[in-house]
């Protein structure tokens, strides 16, 4: 499993009401939370992310509540991943939940803005193409892989149950 | 084991569990509310199962935009209702009947000691007030355990708060939270849980505790817990009614770390815009005018908050100029207020009180803020944008320390105002 895209760089502590905004959670539609994703931050996000961005964090990234809009905003604004030097629980389960790749490093110095990533889900390399350079995130958990190969919760339920 | 790894053992049918472990456990309640119902049931209807594991486990509550604002939110109730009664879910309190979900699960009799509870909403930590072991998940997990009655969790490693000493006269519990939550940080207890422990603890009511354990989660807890005592016990008893086993600590408990904390020399606290941890005695904040206080929520809308601020506002004006909102944090708290006579003090003081539910804390309605504007809260987030404008700033603090600053129209000790 490996994704690519272009770097936009955050710093710490980006909490659920920056990526999601609680006025607009009666959105339900993904493709509609999009639009407001990253907002409380960087209301140009949806439009830098249009052809697929790797976010690049610092610590604490999705703190706050449980709102799953916030990887769903994320997911359907084209967020092909999402690395930060570390995760807020909730937003960390949500994520793999719902299928959008997320991956624990520390990337701030080694990554700017429009940089070329690729990063391979399962053994946690990340590739920064512009600067030819190598990073090494803490893998997933063998769990979670099986969870996102399921394609998401649903559907790792699903076949739990004998439904899929 | 501690108290965390007892709960998690028994709901595991393990006979013990260590921090680390990713253990498949049994669900005593599941909780959801208006907000991020829809989407559960989205995922639900995803999975596939035709009924929910156990209605009578089910507890469903709307509070987040009650009486709805807009027509969409209207339709997302209509939707809830709808699966309610689809599934025969007997534990619904619709508007009018409940309040904010995690007062109304303590007061209603939805959470016993030694519990394993899920909610669909990162509050859900409240409920450790009484013993219990309860996280908050997203829409997807909430719809695993309403098909499966399970759910994965790794056992978390535990923080002891060892907390002694008197509180001062106007210091709260809310205040000893804010001061941990700027001694460790925001992620300070990321994917760990927090035991709150000694004198202190032991003399708050269950109101004290449930503000402590509900702010666990802003420093990333995984859950915030107290140690079942005899309040627990008569509180629980009083409305639930089952016979319940408490669930308590061995002697050799084994904490990833035990922090002390001396209470008795504790001022009001304030978390500065826009960071939970950037906590400051009273006295150091500054000048900081204000346009708006807010008291309510889960963490400060129980009667001891609204008693709190009683007791500075009696006899008060608000100044003019500046507005206050004030929410009771369920329907049997706005109650108890009405014949205590809090509400009456309220009005006269000029605050506004409006219909028991979440109001303006994740700023959806009934008092959202301005560019500009500031208000002072006794709420439990100050991100960016949380209640309203991007550019309008919350600082959170007590309810009496939200009641004083009103009346002088700046942030200022409620000691100073008698
Ligand atoms: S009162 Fe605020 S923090 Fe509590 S459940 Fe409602 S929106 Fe969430």
């Amino acid at each position: 499993m490996k994704v690519e895209g272009k770097a936009v760089v955050y710093g710490d502590n980006i909490d659920t009401d920056i990526i999601i905004p609680g006025r607009y959670l009666v959105l339900q539609e993904p493709s509609e939370l999009a639009k407001h994703a990253m907002e409380g931050v960087d209301p140009s996000f949806p439009e830098r992310a249009r052809d697929g961005v790797i976010i690049v964090a610092g610590r604490n990234f999705g703190c706050g509540s449980s709102r799953e809009e916030a990887p769903v905003a994320l997911k359907h604004a084209n967020t092909k991943c999402v690395i930060a030097e570390s995760f807020a629980r909730i937003f960390y389960r949500n994520a793999i939940n719902i299928g959008l790749p997320i991956l624990e490093a520390s990337l701030r110095d080694k990554a700017s803005n429009g940089d070329l990533l690729l990063v391979d889900l399962v053994s946690g390399i990340i590739e920064n193409k512009t600067r030819e350079i190598r990073v090494q995130a803490k893998p997933l958990s063998p769990l979670a892989i099986e969870i996102i190969s399921a394609g998401g919760l649903t559907k790792y339920v699903r076949k739990k149950l004998g439904l899929e | 084991m501690n108290i965390v790894e007892k709960i998690l053992a028994r709901a595991s049918g393990e006979k013990e569990v260590s921090p680390g472990q990713i253990i498949d456990a049994r669900v005593d309640k599941a909780m959801m509310h208006d907000l991020t119902g829809p989407r559960v049931i989205d995922s639900f209807r995803e999975i596939g199962v035709k009924r929910v594991w156990d209605p009578d486990r089910v507890i469903v509550i709307f509070d987040h935009d009650i009486p709805p604002s807009t027509i969409k939110a209207a339709e997302l109730h209509k939707k809830v209702r709808n699966f309610v009664r689809e599934q025969g879910i007997r534990h619904f309190y619709d508007i009018g009947r409940g309040g904010v979900c995690h007062v109304v699960m303590l007061e209603k009799g939805h959470v016993k000691p030694g519990e394993l509870i899920i909610g669909a909403d990162s509050h859900t930590v409240t409920y450790g007030a009484l013993g219990a072991f309860a996280t908050g998940v997203g829409a997807t997990d909430m719809a695993a355990v309403l098909a499966t009655g399970s759910i994965w969790l790794r056992v978390p490693e535990t923080l002891k708060f060892e907390v002694n000493g008197k509180l001062q006269r106007r210091v709260y519990a809310k205040d000893l939270i804010l001061y941990i939550i700027g001694m460790i940080g925001s992620e300070g207890a990321n994917y760990k849980a927090m035991l709150f422990s000694g004198q202190a603890i032991r003399d708050l009511g269950i109101d004290g505790r449930a503000t402590i354990c509900n702010m666990s989660i802003e420093a990333g807890a995984k859950a915030g817990i107290v140690e079942p005592d005899e309040k627990t016990i008569r509180y629980v008893k009083e409305r639930a009614g089952e016979p319940i086993t408490p669930v308590r600590s061995d002697d050799d408990a084994e904490f990833a770390k035990i922090y002390e904390v001396d209470a008795s020399q504790l001022e009001p606290q304030v978390a500065i815009h826009p960071s939970v941890d950037n906590v400051k005695p009273v006295s150091e904040v500054g000048d900081v005018e204000i346009n708006q206080g807010f008291i309510g929520t889960c963490t400060n809308g129980r009667l001891d908050d609204l008693r709190a601020a009683a007791e500075v506002l009696k006899g008060k004006r608000v100044k003019d100029g500046v507005r206050l909102v004030i929410i009771p944090g369920s329907q049997g708290v706005y109650h108890e207020a009405l014949k205590e006579g809090l509400i009456e003090i309220f009005v006269k003081a000029g605050a506004i009180i409006c219909g028991p539910g979440c109001g303006p804390c994740i700023g959806i309605s009934r008092g959202v803020l301005a560019d500009d504007e500031v208000c002072i809260s006794s709420a439990n987030r100050n991100f960016v944008g949380r209640m309203g404008s991007p550019k309008s700033k919350v600082y959170l603090a007590s309810p009496a320390t939200v009641a004083a600053s009103t009346i002088k129209g700046k942030i200022v000790d409620p000691r100073e105002v008698d």
